[in-house]
């Protein structure tokens, strides 16, 4: 695990002397549009964010934010190449140039924002790591759980919430560490250890793969926050504004109460909100390098932030997540964009 | 050795009799005969249950999986991608021709007398590698650009390993040579070669090669992932196949390299013609084996984020439409090793007996 650590840190320290010497000027959108269509990284597989389906499409919160972007650059959601990113690689990938955005379930820290070269465009879903436990060990809350064997996935932040929050509580923990979550699973499933932490949001689908899901349960306790979002690399200022604008425009349109399925209608609307939304009015697609109807066309072929939610990760998918903190801030969550004027 | 040599008398076998010899000889052989049959009895049953009977082979959704046994359906229903990754449907014929085309030059290869099988095998190894480059990246010849992050399942793993052996076979020869060359230069640079990447674990060369690597070209140079991979491989490979190499150059008897030279051949006929034909054929275990492990060791790019068999399966085990799917996903993919590393073997063996010229005793 500490080898892990310190070949991570080093990858970080390397790249970002390197990137901080070779400033990307701002050519990712001409790039793009060169190339035809976007380079978005996303996981190897992971339920309700990027996952192929039967036909190998990609599926997921993750893969729609990108999808999202492609349809505002070339109106056409399926202007987008996946490439998928391990968590060790996935920073690389980026600074390499490999790809244009990474879409990964990658948690917003001061670290990755400040020293890696790299800017974070928003958050997409706002996570925070919660703990699956055995029944049988008997626990209802995480203050119980001294001297516990936990599993835990490598290379993410996990590892140091998890020994931060032992910490603080005077606590010990037996790590038992796993590269992929399915391993993870598997392991817990296998009576490795008596917990399993991850993000919550994917607790219930790993706990769903277990041959008895009433053997364990979710404890209620949540340890950290884990703002998750699209990542771009730093020195691009109109890309980083393109990605950031998107999601906003996905979320406000959500607040407008402009989905996939009336955003031909709302053309005609007389709310000068929805009107610069859809780039019937103004020239805000001008301004981030886009064209005017931007707005109209990620809505349409993508969706709202709701729609997304719901197709992706909401009540009616496998994974059966209610909205939570992700609701918009008009119902009581913290999903709020700044207004589009 | 001038006496005609007779095989032993052939012994009467009756069933009873051989079991009693063999299987109940004393007290000990009975106690594990009994007990094997006991785990084979209790296992062998719910295996094939699992396997065949209770399994579910038909259907398109997990609410065809009912029974108590494996779902063959979600196999069934990914296997698509499974076999060819993201490769665009409508062109993975092109695909399809290369696996006709690899079966056309390697099965009739386990057929002894199947017309032009030599001319196939040569195809298989010089020619193939040729069509595939222009077919499966496609690109030119008007045929559309498949990028290779398109490329994965058992696809992927044939083109790591197959490239994997077909180059690393020469470079390793190479390598074994210039390690015994008397050119203190080439010596030395093989020497160094082998040494240093045969004492790093292939994870780490993938990992260097997909994540440190890119770091350090010069900005816009970009060499797509699999190359990386592929590069690493091979030359991680070379140097594995080069010291067994040198162990088949080192079993030659020193007459033999005189003989050769006292013939007044030049160094590369002395090679090419007295040293390596044997060489070769003392080694051929030693270098199948070494394929084998590298075809399942091109799973490892995992790590890196290629999907090869094995990647795809995990990347979709995961997901929550289908409830424990992983056993029959990880069954999938060890038929799949098991049938080409089985392969493999096989034509090895028939390979040996085939250029045993008593050298074997």
């Amino acid at each position: 695990m500490r080898k892990m650590r310190s070949i991570a840190l080093g990858v970080a320290l390397v790249a970002g002397t390197f990137t901080a010497s070779s400033v990307m000027a701002a050519t990712t959108l001409k790039n793009v549009k060169q190339k035809g269509h976007l380079q978005c990284g996303v996981t190897t597989g992971l339920p309700g964010f990027s996952q192929p389906d039967e036909k190998g499409n990609w599926t997921g919160i993750d893969v729609d934010t990108c999808r999202a972007v492609a349809a505002a650059i070339f109106g056409d959601a399926g202007a987008v190449e996946f490439t998928p990113l391990t968590a060790k690689e996935r920073f690389t990938a980026l600074q390499s140039g490999e790809i244009d955005m990474l879409s990964r379930n990658t948690t917003w820290t001061l670290t990755r924002d400040a020293s890696l070269g790299l800017n974070f465009a928003g958050v997409n879903y706002y996570d925070g790591q919660g703990f699956l436990i055995n029944k049988g060990i008997g626990v209802d809350d995480a203050t119980q759980l001294d001297g516990a064997t936990i599993c835990i996935q490598a290379g993410t932040t996990t590892e140091l919430n998890l020994s931060d929050y032992f910490r603080a509580k005077g606590m010990k923990f037996k790590p038992i560490v796993f590269d992929t979550s399915e391993q993870t699973v598997q392991g817990f499933a296998a009576g490795r250890c008596d917990v399993l932490t991850s993000d919550r949001s994917q607790l219930a689908a790993l706990r769903s793969k277990l041959s008895d899901p009433n053997s364990a349960k979710i404890l209620p306790n949540t340890i950290s926050k884990e703002p998750l979002g699209p990542v771009v690399r730093q020195g691009d200022d109109q890309w980083f504004n393109i990605v950031k604008w998107v999601l906003f425009t996905q979320i406000n349109a959500e607040e407008l109460g402009v989905t996939s399925a009336n955003a031909d209608d709302m053309l005609k609307s007389d709310n000068p909100g929805i009107q610069r939304l859809l780039g019937t009015d103004g020239d805000m697609g001008a301004k981030l390098g886009l064209p005017a109807d931007f707005g109209h066309k990620v809505v349409k072929l993508v969706g709202n932030y709701g729609e997304m939610y719901d197709r992706n990760v909401g009540p009616d998918t496998p994974l059966a997540l209610d909205r939570g903190i992700n609701a918009l801030w008009t119902e009581g969550g913290i999903m709020y964009a700044p207004p589009v004027r | 050795m001038t006496e005609p040599t007779m095989k032993a008398p052939r012994k009467a076998v009756r069933p009873v009799k051989w079991m009693r010899e063999n299987l109940f000889s004393g007290w000990f052989n009975t106690v594990l005969t009994l007990g094997v049959a006991y785990l084979l009895v209790t296992s062998v049953g719910p295996l094939l249950n699992w396997f065949f009977l209770d399994a579910n082979f038909v259907g398109s959704d997990p609410s065809a999986c009912t029974g108590a046994g494996a779902c063959w359906v979600f196999i069934n229903q990914r296997l698509n991608f499974f076999i060819y990754g993201f490769y665009p449907d409508e062109l993975q014929w092109r695909v399809n021709v290369m696996f006709l085309l690899l079966a056309v030059a390697f099965v009739p290869q386990f057929i002894e007398r199947f017309p032009g099988r030599k001319w196939l095998g040569i195809f298989g190894i010089f020619g193939l590698p040729v069509v595939g480059y222009f077919l499966i990246p496609g690109g030119s010849f008007g045929l559309e650009a498949v990028e290779s992050s398109k490329w994965g399942g058992l696809m992927l793993t044939l083109v790591l390993a197959y490239i994997g052996i077909i180059a690393s076979l020469p470079i390793g020869i190479l390598l074994a040579l210039g390690r015994r060359s008397e050119m203190p230069i080439i010596r030395g640079i093989s020497v160094v070669f082998i040494e240093v990447w045969r004492a790093v674990p292939l994870i780490t060369v993938l990992f260097m090669a997909s994540v440190m690597l890119p770091l350090f070209l010069p900005e816009g140079v970009n060499i797509e992932k699999l190359a990386r991979a592929l590069i690493g491989i091979t030359l991680w490979q070379s140097a594995y196949m080069a010291e067994v190499v040198r162990g088949g150059l080192q079993a030659i008897p020193r007459g033999q390299y005189e003989a050769a030279s006292a013939l007044g051949l030049g160094y590369w006929r002395r090679m090419g013609l007295v040293i390596l034909p044997q060489a070769l054929k003392m080694v051929i275990p030693g270098i199948v084996n070494t394929f084998i492990a590298l075809f399942k060791d091109t799973t490892l790019v995992l790590i890196i984020g290629l999907l090869d068999v094995l990647g795809t399966v995990q990347s979709t085990v995961s997901d929550p439409t289908w409830q424990n799917v992983a056993t029959e996903g990880y069954v999938f993919v060890a038929f799949c090793f098991w049938v080409f590393c089985f392969g493999i073997s096989r034509y090895s063996q028939k390979l040996e007996r085939k250029l045993d010229t008593g050298h074997k005793t």
